[in-house]
This record gives C-alpha cells, sequence and structure tokens, in this order.
C-alpha cells in the first residue's frame, strides 16, 4: 500500500468525538488512535456506540464536535466516497453485492468511472493470490457461499488500496476454519502496512487477531487493554463493568414423545438463488434445546420458514404435537402451541413503526388481549409491561416504537414476547445475534429454562460457542441436507466445523 | 458550502402536526400570489372569496356540507385499503356502479310510497360498489394482477356501462331523448333538512362511517391487523395475517363505502341519471385520504377543505372574473404544500457543511 510521506505516527486519530440522537449521547468524546499496520479492536456491547464511530470515520454519519484527524491532519468526511478516496475501506456484516451479475461485474460496480472488465479481472486474481483470498472473477455471484461473498467484499475494498480497513464482525457468517483463514490475510494485510478496525463480540478472536482494543461502554471510552495480554473473562468485564452470569443448567431429561418431528422434509425454494430442503429429518423433544448449525445460506431461512408456517409444505413431512400441520397456516401452528423468533427482528419479528404494546399484540392476540374483535389496551399494555419488566429490556415504556430500541433490546423484547407465550414448542433463529455478552447470557438462561419446563427447543444459530454452551443436541445444515443430531457431549467443535464445510458420511450422498 | 439534509424524527413532531397544514396554506398563497397580480387581482381579496366568501349564506354552507359528504364517505372507505398497502384508484367506477344499482330500484318502485325504498336502495348502491371491486379483488387474490391498474381501467367501463345505460335501457321514455333516466320519485329521494336548502339525511351516513372507521383502525383488532400488513408485510406473515383477507376486506370496504355514496348523490342533489354523474370525487377522495394522512378526523377535515376549494374556485371565478385554470392551479398548489408539508412532520432538517 502506498501511502503519502506520513506527517504523523498515526494514520487514524480521532479527537473528542461526539455524537447525540434524540436525547441519548451515541459518542461521548470518544478519542482513539491508529498506527499503520495496526489491528486495533473496538469492542464494547450493544448500544455502546461502535456502529455510529465507524460510520462517522466512514463518512455515513457526522460528529456533532470532535475532530478526525487522517495521517496527523485534520480531515473532513462529508460521505462514503469521500472515505474512500482518503483510502478508508469498510466491509459491512451484511453484504452489499448484486446476486445476478458476475464477481468482476459487482467490483466494477464499485469503482469510480469507467472500467476495463479484463484488466480488472486479472487484478482481482492477482491481488486474490497475494492475499491468499481466491475467487474465479467471472463466476455469478449466486453461486458463491457466503464465505466467497465475503471475499469479494474485501477485495471489491482491497482495490481502491486502502490504508484503513473497517471490518464489522465478519466471522460471524464463517465457520471457524474459514475464520482462521480470513485472520490470515488481516495479518499479511497489516503487514503490508493497513491499518484494521475490527468491531467484534468474540472476545477470543480478538485476542487472538487483534494489536489493542479499545473498549466502549454506553458511549464513552472505559479503558484500552492489549488483547494478548488479558483473558477473555477481563476484557469481558471491561465492557459490562461486571461478569457475565454462569449459565445455570438443570440436568438434561427429555419426553419420550417428539413434539416437533420432521420427515425426510423436502421442499423447493421459492427465491431462484435459495436452497431447496431435502430429506430433512429431526425430532426435538420436550425438555432439550435441539441446535442446528451451519454456514448462513445453506438453507437455514428455508427451513425456519417452513418451521414457521410462513411457508407451507407437504403434508405428513411435519408434525407438531402428533398433528400433521405441512399445510397449515402459521395461524393453525400458533394455536397448536408453536412460538417462533426470526432471524430479521425489525420488519419481521417487530414493526418498527409501532409500538412496543401494538408489537406485543402482534404474536400474543391469542392470550386473551382481544374481546369481541375490540383490542383490550389495557390488557396489551399490560403484557406488554410485564415482558418489558422480566426481561430487562430497556426503554421508555410500552409505548417506544420499536424501531427505538437497540438491536438487543430489540431481541429481548422479542424473545421475552414468544417466551412469555408458553409455547410447547419454540423455534429460534440467532438467538443472539448481535447481543452484548450480558444480555446473550441471560436469553440463553431463558431458553435452558424454558426447554426444562417440558417445552421443545429448536435453536438455528451460525455460532457454534452459542450452540456448545445451550443445546443438548447438535445437528448441522449443510446445502439443505441435515446431519443426524449428535449429543453434546459426544460432539467436537473441529467435527462441527467440518460438518459445516459439508466434509462428512452424513453429506456424501450429496456430492 | 452548504447543504440541506433530512433525518428521520424518532417521534413524530407534535406542533408540526398543527403548523405543517398552516404553514402549507402560507406558502401557496405567497406561491400563488405572483400568479393574481399578474391578471391584475387583489391575492389577499382572493383568498377572502376562496375560504370565506362561500360559507356566508345558508346555502352555502349547505353546499359545502354536501359535496364534502361523499368525498369523505369515499376517503373513508380507499383509507382502510391504504393502510394496508392496498391501492384502490377506482373508487369513481364504484361510485358509477353503487348509482346505478340504486338508481334501477328508484326507477322500479319509486312511484308510489314505500317506507323501505331507500334502505334497500343504500344497500343496493354499496352491493353495486362491493361488486365492482370484487373484480380486481379476485384477480388480485388468485392472479396477483396489480389492483391499482385493474381498479383504474374499470372506472372507464363503468363510465361506459352509464353512458350505455342512460343511451338505452334506463333511458326516460318519456325525455325527449336526451340521454338520461326519469326523475326518481319522492319516495326514492333523501328529504332536505330544511326547506329550500339541499343537504339531506345522508350526510348523517358518513358521519356514522367516520365513527366506524374510528373503530375500526384505532380499537378493533382487524383494523390492526391491516396496520401491520401495510407498515410491515413481512411481520404480517409472520404473525399469520391472512394477505388474501386484507386484499378483500380493503376492497369490500372502499366498495361498499364508494357505491353508497354513488347512491346518497343520486338519491340527494341528482334526482336521475345522466351521462356524467360526478366531478371527479372518486379521484378527489384519494387526495382527501392523504391529506388526512387516513386519520379519521383528518379525513373529515380533509374532506371539509377540499369541498371548500371546490366552492371558493367557483366563487372566484364568479365575483373577480378570474380565469378557472387560476383557482385550479391555486387548488393544486394548496395540495401540493399540504403534502411536502408532511415531511416536516417526521423529518427533521438539518444543516451541513460540506467542503
Amino acid at each position: 500500500m502506498s501511502a503519502p510521506a506520513p506527517a504523523s505516527r498515526f494514520t487514524l486519530e480521532l479527537r473528542a468525538i461526539t455524537k447525540r440522537y434524540a436525547g441519548t449521547l451515541a459518542n461521548d468524546s470518544v478519542s482513539l488512535r491508529v498506527a499503520p499496520g495496526e489491528v486495533h479492536a473496538v469492542i464494547g456491547e450493544n448500544g455502546a456506540g461502535k456502529s455510529t464511530l465507524m460510520k462517522i470515520i466512514y463518512g455515513a454519519v457526522q460528529a456533532d464536535a470532535g475532530e478526525i484527524r487522517w495521517h496527523g491532519r485534520p480531515a473532513n468526511i462529508p460521505n462514503p466516497a469521500a472515505a474512500r478516496r482518503l483510502g478508508i475501506g469498510m466491509v459491512y456484516q451484511h453484504f452489499s453485492l448484486f446476486d445476478s451479475v458476475s464477481v468482476v461485474e459487482n467490483i466494477a460496480l464499485a469503482l469510480p468511472g469507467a472500467f476495463d472488465l479484463r484488466r480488472l479481472a486479472a487484478e482481482v486474481s492477482e491481488l486474490g493470490n497475494r492475499y491468499g483470498l481466491p475467487v474465479e472473477p467471472h463466476r455469478p455471484l449466486h453461486q458463491l457461499s457466503v464465505g466467497e461473498r465475503q471475499r469479494v467484499e474485501i477485495l471489491r475494498c482491497l482495490l481502491q488500496r486502502p490504508q484503513l480497513m473497517i471490518l464489522d464482525e465478519p466471522t460471524s457468517v464463517l465457520t471457524p476454519q474459514a475464520a482462521q483463514r480470513l485472520f490470515e490475510v488481516l495479518r499479511r494485510l497489516a503487514t503490508d502496512g493497513c491499518s484494521i478496525l475490527y468491531i467484534s463480540h468474540k472476545l477470543d478472536e480478538i485476542r487472538e487477531l487483534c494489536d489493542n482494543a479499545t473498549v466502549l461502554r454506553a458511549g464513552r471510552v472505559v479503558g484500552s487493554a492489549k488483547p494478548r495480554d488479558v483473558s477473555s473473562a477481563e476484557l469481558a468485564r471491561l465492557m459490562m463493568g461486571a461478569s457475565p452470569p454462569p449459565v445455570h443448567r438443570d440436568p438434561y431429561s427429555r419426553d419420550p414423545v417428539a413434539r416437533l418431528s420432521l420427515r425426510r422434509l423436502s421442499r423447493a425454494p421459492d427465491d431462484p438463488f435459495g436452497t431447496a430442503l431435502r430429506d430433512v429429518s429431526l425430532e426435538v423433544h420436550g425438555g432439550e434445546i435441539v441446535g442446528i448449525a451451519g454456514v448462513s445460506g445453506n438453507g437455514q431461512t428455508e427451513l425456519v420458514s417452513v418451521l414457521s408456517g410462513e411457508r407451507t409444505c407437504a403434508s405428513a413431512m411435519l408434525m407438531l404435537d402428533g398433528a400433521d400441520v405441512g399445510a397449515r397456516p402459521v395461524s393453525a401452528r400458533r394455536e397448536l402451541g408453536l412460538a417462533f423468533v426470526p432471524e430479521e427482528r425489525l420488519g419481521r419479528g417487530a414493526v418498527p413503526l409501532l409500538s412496543l404494546a401494538d408489537n406485543a399484540l402482534l404474536t400474543g392476540h391469542g392470550r386473551d388481549l382481544v374481546r369481541r374483535g375490540f383490542i383490550a389496551r389495557s390488557r396489551v399494555a399490560r403484557f406488554a409491561g410485564d415482558i418489558i419488566e422480566r426481561f430487562g429490556v430497556k426503554c421508555s415504556g410500552a409505548a417506544a416504537p420499536a424501531q427505538t430500541l437497540s438491536g438487543g433490546n430489540l431481541q429481548k423484547f422479542i424473545m421475552g414476547r414468544e417466551i412469555s407465550l408458553q409455547p410447547r414448542v419454540l423455534v429460534v433463529a440467532q438467538p443472539t445475534w448481535g447481543v452484548d455478552v450480558a444480555a446473550a447470557a441471560f436469553l440463553r438462561q431463558q431458553l435452558i429454562d424454558l426447554s426444562r419446563s417440558g417445552a421443545a427447543v429448536l435453536v438455528v444459530s451460525e455460532e457454534l460457542d452459542e450452540l456448545f454452551e445451550i443445546c443438548d443436541r447438535i445437528a448441522v445444515l449443510f446445502q439443505g441436507r441435515l446431519s443426524p443430531p449428535s449429543a453434546r457431549a459426544d460432539c467436537r467443535i473441529e467435527e462441527v466445523g467440518l460438518l459445516m464445510a459439508g466434509v462428512g458420511p452424513a453429506f456424501d450422498a450429496a456430492a | 458550502m452548504l447543504r440541506l439534509a433530512l433525518e428521520a424524527r424518532t417521534e413524530p413532531q407534535r406542533v408540526m402536526r398543527v403548523g405543517a397544514p398552516m404553514l402549507a396554506l402560507l406558502l401557496a398563497t405567497l406561491a400563488s400570489a405572483p400568479l393574481f397580480l399578474s391578471l391584475g387581482l387583489n391575492p389577499l381579496r382572493a383568498l377572502e372569496i376562496f375560504f370565506i366568501e362561500p360559507l356566508r349564506t345558508p346555502n352555502g354552507i349547505s353546499e359545502w356540507l354536501l359535496k364534502a359528504s361523499p368525498l369523505v364517505l369515499i376517503a373513508l372507505g380507499l383509507s382502510v385499503g391504504f393502510r394496508a398497502n392496498v391501492w384502490n384508484i377506482g373508487a369513481e367506477g364504484m361510485y358509477t356502479v353503487g348509482a346505478i344499482f340504486a338508481s334501477v330500484l328508484a326507477l322500479r318502485f319509486g312511484a308510489e310510497p314505500h317506507r323501505w325504498l331507500l334502505p334497500a336502495m343504500m344497500l343496493a348502491g354499496a352491493m353495486g360498489g362491493m361488486l365492482w371491486a370484487a373484480i380486481p379483488a379476485l384477480l388480485k387474490a388468485y392472479a396477483n394482477t396489480s389492483e391499482i391498474l385493474v381498479t383504474l381501467m374499470l372506472n372507464y367501463v363503468a363510465a361506459l356501462l352509464l353512458g350505455y345505460l342512460v343511451n338505452g335501457p334506463m333511458q326516460d321514455p318519456d325525455g325527449l331523448n336526451y340521454p338520461q333516466t326519469a326523475s326518481f320519485g319522492a319516495s326514492a329521494l333523501f328529504t332536505p333538512l330544511w326547506e329550500g336548502l339541499r343537504i339531506n339525511g345522508s350526510v348523517f351516513i358518513t358521519l356514522a362511517a367516520v365513527l366506524l372507521y374510528w373503530a375500526l383502525v384505532e380499537r378493533s383488532f382487524l383494523g390492526f391487523q391491516m396496520k401491520v400488513s401495510g407498515l410491515a408485510p413481512a411481520a404480517a406473515r409472520y404473525a399469520g395475517f391472512r394477505e388474501s383477507r386484507v386484499i378483500w376486506l380493503s376492497l369490500m370496504v372502499s366498495g361498499a363505502t364508494a357505491g353508497l355514496a354513488g347512491m346518497m348523490e343520486a338519491a340527494g342533489p341528482l334526482g336521475q341519471l345522466s351521462p356524467v354523474i360526478s366531478p371527479g370525487y372518486g379521484f378527489a377522495a384519494i387526495i382527501v385520504a392523504f391529506v388526512g394522512r387516513l386519520n379519521p378526523l383528518g379525513v373529515l377535515l380533509g374532506g371539509l377543505l377540499l369541498s371548500l376549494l371546490y366552492l371558493g374556485g367557483e366563487a372566484v371565478q364568479l365575483s373577480m372574473n378570474a380565469p378557472a385554470s387560476l383557482s385550479r392551479a391555486f387548488q393544486g398548489l394548496l395540495l401540493i404544500f399540504l403534502l411536502a408539508a408532511d415531511v416536516l412532520i417526521l423529518y427533521r432538517v438539518r444543516v451541513l457543511r460540506v467542503p
């Protein structure tokens, strides 16, 4: 990377950055310095102000006060294009790529000015080889796995010769093995002088990869650490100001009868780039938590929506408490005692513009909240209030619109709502995705308690650590096929990692 | 360099709910002042004639309410669908078919006194509108056609149907071959509330509809389901609210209100059918729904405003000798500013410094 003659020892320097949103301080006088070739972690709980800070650096949001210095000189970054011109690149958690065109075309779309596709393709291959990010430039994007898509995002970023690269939770979509390969790439980039800002809540990763860490809490810098010199527990304590409560698990004793059973469930996807489900068989009994691991894009979305009833399947493929519900709609399944927490919170699990009370009514209407077709407002408010209190949802009250809550708090509310319905079967997708350490521990405990009270719980998650922490049995979904579940005690994380990559007897028939 | 940017407010600004319409009126007046001045007319005097002159006499108020009534009724029905993202642009056609259905009964039984004739006509009007609305509903639910196109095109079909009927099967045999039906008998007409004024009891139907609409959207679970379908379709599917039910309900309600409005006009000020039975109520009601922000009280006020704009436009033409296009330009400006000012309720304007 060719940098201009440095006027400062630091690539990026933030001085007292402050950003206020409707009464709350998202960033309160945050200062931070990143040297060339440094891998710098920004850690903090949900709502601590990490994302706001990154958006300010990348020009997507403007600070109210404070100064950004770039190579020692004050810099004004009014928009992301200006950030890219300075040499700041960002790899988002959710990719911004087009499914229907090729890799090189996707990259060309992001570059300014005219381009020569053939030369660009050669450049992409060359750069990919140099950093260990091999991709075939002419493959259509929809054929790529999620890990490959992330490579494309990173390559697109690298082509702009960044001197600072921001990565927001990059490993949430990778197998453990793929995450290791990403770390190698990032180390190589750092050796070449590129600075890296790394946002993650996975403390083990940060200890492995990062040189320095800045810890944010409630918008302020509460400490910094050299992650290699401290334990994960110490980092967690810095983030939260307290230690996370350990998860408590009663012994596992499941009911003899399955409450949820999938019998060779097969279904073609609705979306042309979706994944077909093939012969998925699984039984979830009362009293247990079964986890489904897998890299996203292997049929999780399709499986979960077939279970919830948002999509139906042929009859005799899906039984709920003995009833054949494959072809029945959502409402019929909910009446039989199914509850469901979807992966998308805003817009699916909750209506962004409506209040928490209205969002409690969304799926809670069966709990005597509607009388003769009219909404019993006071009962709805009480139900919402109970959820807020019991699950410690931080908000201004039941009248607060769902979109004003932070992601973690909204997840607590949605999980709280579904658990409060006292379901006999609960299906949860990504229960703690983007949720801070303390809240995640709390939610996991709630899931365990629900299962121990006799409910059947099915958790679909990309986070292996989480599945190993709470599940009694674990299966892996790969390209629409499900491996037979094994008891957690018999599972090793490396084996599950291999299954996630499609290696194992369960998937040999698929090849 | 300075640049303006809009930033979403976390909650709607209350002051602006009242302030935005006032600001819109001010801006519309300022923007249209050069037009009035260029024709040698006093813009302030024009404003007075537009908004105050029509309401100086009992007859003026009667005409104002009589015009507002169908606008509000139709707009309420449309709002039910608009809240659920069902875009019915076909109220004009449903109004026409409603008027035709009611007129069939009026012409058949209107000569003798019948106590049940008016209620039966109301039912027939609503049924006519619903029947017309069932076409786009069926096509949308089973073939996923766009209800916008189907309802829009059915307006023209309804207009042609009316033209055929008043020139053929329903033409007055003693009418010197004019394209119109016979005049309705007294038992098929609403009685005026006051001697000498045209306003009649049908305005109470509209008032009742405002209350029903309020109960539906603010209090009922059905209204809640429809609102969720409009705001977040994926959340509606997630919660198990059936999409086809939302489509059917939206179109049936808007069909019934538009058909009823057609009946009210036929059995009220018109008293017979002719090729043109609406000054565009079905289209104007779309504006009323949005000016009223799909809110019960808002729609009522929006209907009153639009009705006043109709009367004021005529008054400006009559007493100032202004061209019709001038009053239409003013109406258009006011509505545009009114809808644009809504931005201030949901967003705040920020000034950014760009290097």
